[in-house]
């Protein structure tokens, strides 16, 4: 078996059980599977944004993370590939969910595969992935997947409590996501604090 | 090791009464703050510069010289100087002036400013602050320490045989630190040139500043100015202090809650714990500033921002009087006792005079014109002839 990669979930649901949370546990489900039939060893982290509420709140005030907050954002960055999910509010990803990604460096997610995806009591929402998510995260310059998941209420009914269309909607973007994540060399974060250039270059102003 | 203030000099509301000083108590209060320091017995006092309300400093060296004036001892340096929007001519200039005025007694900490619509107001860009930054300095430098200077930059207009008056007082440009909070670039700059690095510190988790100074002491070495750990270290520090620890925690905490940069954010308990903020007794404060040497090294000066957030003028200097009694005589016996004898001081005006060979004139007289008659010294074109 090939090396291990790293799949971070970040889950922006609020309610506990939060269906935005099965959802992204669906979603790491098949991305493990996927990748376990190409050989490669999943290690899977989930974040749910709610736990750190306060803590990115209080990082956008300081400007620095708290710990609690800045271990969930090493891990994200140090990821091989990001499954995202939010609740749709107001017609958009959810506050929260947005601040969390305002608080990462700049650039900090740059290249990466992400799959995006979304919960909604109606399925009226479902383009909000494609008119809002997807264009934050091209802004971020990370590599979303084709598929974007969107559950609405009714998409919870079914066989195994899940139905038919999304499930076969999940192992489409979960293949996708993995085809990226197998494909690419392991992820080493840049430092923040690493210099990139010299000081004569600096002195010269190239 | 040198332990002193820093001021930030804003203009804020007291959340306990309600009540804002107006620009001129503030400027005041700012004077008698550094007259106090020197009397408790601390060794520096800073200022900061800043072209926007609610701060008061944006002359520092007339508010640096009147101090002067009426201090003997203290240093007087700044928290910071802005590089990047200030015409480093300026700055040449504006110190070395203050140089003659205290007889030495100044230094000056470099910084870039945070506040994006301040660059324009200059003509400048914040986006271009590390390269402000570092052509700026280059061209102070060459001010201070070259007679007649040709120079041409990205930012600047050309100079011409430019000579920068009055020249460096004994001929050595005043001591610079370079301060960041967390830009590996101004560390490498600090190091490159063999001057000071100070880190903010406050405000900040402290893995910041111990990456940042880890660095700049590795790329000191690097740059042949003496091993790792003769670099010069310098860390800023915030802190309130009662006999009773619980005292200060409940007479600190509006202006906490309510302070520019972190109000309204993080408790109290939480940001203490994040960050060097010292909330407690004075041997509570002794304790957590010693425990900075545990991950910067021996490091040659603290300062403390005691004055911001609205606390009154009497609260601070009752604060001062408290930081000179009890905290700063005991921490200069264990720093001592700890610090090895092949780690240096901050540099100061004597030490640098005494590193030069002595102290020398360098007085630039130019030729007689119609106004001030001949001179009976050499001119400049004699000099450079």
């Amino acid at each position: 078996m090939s090396t291990a990669r790293k799949i971070a979930v970040v889950s922006a649901g609020l309610s506990q059980p939060s269906s935005t949370r099965l959802l992204a546990d669906r979603l790491a489900q098949a991305v493990g599977d996927d990748l376990l039939t190409r050989g490669v060893e999943a290690q899977v982290s989930v974040h749910e944004l709610r736990q750190h509420a306060h803590d990115i709140t209080n990082a956008m005030l300081t400007g620095f993370a708290p710990e609690g907050l800045q271990e969930v954002v090493d891990d994200v960055v140090a990821a091989d590939g990001l499954i995202v999910v939010t609740p749709i509010f107001t017609a958009s990803y959810s506050g929260l969910f947005k601040s969390f990604f305002d608080v990462l460096e700049k650039d900090a997610l740059a290249g990466k595969p992400v799959l995006i995806a979304a919960t909604a009591g109606t399925a009226r929402h479902s383009l909000a992935l494609e008119h809002a998510l997807r264009p934050m995260f091209a802004y971020l310059r990370v590599v979303v997947v084709p598929t974007a998941v969107f559950a609405a209420s009714e998409d919870w009914g079914g066989v195994d409590g899940v139905s038919g269309a999304l499930q076969s909607r999940v192992e489409r973007a979960a293949g996708e996501l993995g085809t990226l994540v197998a494909a690419r060399a392991s992820d080493r974060p840049a430092d923040p604090f690493a210099l990139t250039t010299s000081f004569e270059d600096l002195l010269s102003g190239s | 090791m040198q332990f002193g203030i820093f001021t930030v000099g804003d203009v804020t509301t007291d959340p306990t009464t309600g009540r804002t000083p107006t620009e001129h108590e503030r400027i005041k209060a700012t004077i008698a703050i550094a007259k106090k320091a020197e009397e408790v017995g601390l060794d520096v006092f800073a200022t900061g510069q800043h072209h926007n309300p609610p701060f008061i400093p944006s002359a520092p060296t007339t508010t640096l010289a009147y101090i002067a004036a009426q201090t003997e001892r203290i240093i007087l340096s700044t928290s910071t100087t802005l590089i990047t929007t200030t015409d480093p001519v300026r700055i040449a200039e504006d110190y070395a002036t203050l140089q003659h005025l205290s007889d030495g007694r100044n230094d000056l900490m470099m910084g870039r400013g945070n506040t994006g619509p301040v660059y324009p107001w200059f003509g400048k860009d914040i986006r271009q602050g590390i390269e402000l930054a570092i052509e700026n300095y280059h061209l102070l430098r060459r001010l201070w320490t070259e007679d007649v200077v040709d120079w041409e930059g990205k930012f600047r207009t050309p100079l011409q045989g430019f000579t920068s008056t009055p020249r460096p007082l004994d001929g050595v440009p005043p001591f610079v630190w370079h301060g960041s909070i967390r830009s590996p670039e101004i560390a490498e700059q600090a190091a490159y040139y063999g001057d000071g690095f100070f880190s903010n510190h406050i405000f900040w988790p402290a893995s910041h500043t111990q990456r940042m100074v880890a660095f700049y002491r590795q790329r000191f070495e690097h740059y042949g100015h003496g091993a790792a750990d003769q670099a010069i270290v310098g860390l800023g520090g915030q802190v309130f202090m009662r006999k009773n620890s619980q005292d200060a925690v409940n007479e600190f905490r509006p202006y906490f809650d309510n302070a520019p940069v972190y109000g309204h954010g993080p408790s109290l308990e939480d940001f203490a714990r994040e960050t060097p903020l010292t909330v407690g007794s004075p041997q509570q404060v002794i304790e957590r500033t010693l425990g900075f040497r545990d991950y910067v090294g021996d490091y040659q000066r603290q300062l403390w921002l005691m004055d911001h957030a609205g606390l009154p003028l009497k609260t601070v200097l009752e604060q001062l009087d408290l930081l000179g009694e009890e905290v700063v005589p005991v921490l200069r016996k264990e720093f001592a006792a700890l610090k090895p004898a092949h780690v240096p001081e901050a540099p100061t005006h004597a030490s640098l005079v005494a590193a030069a060979g002595g102290a020398r004139d360098t007085t630039v007289h130019a030729a007689g014109d119609a106004v001030t008659g001949t001179s009976d010294r050499e001119t400049t074109n004699e000099v450079s002839a």
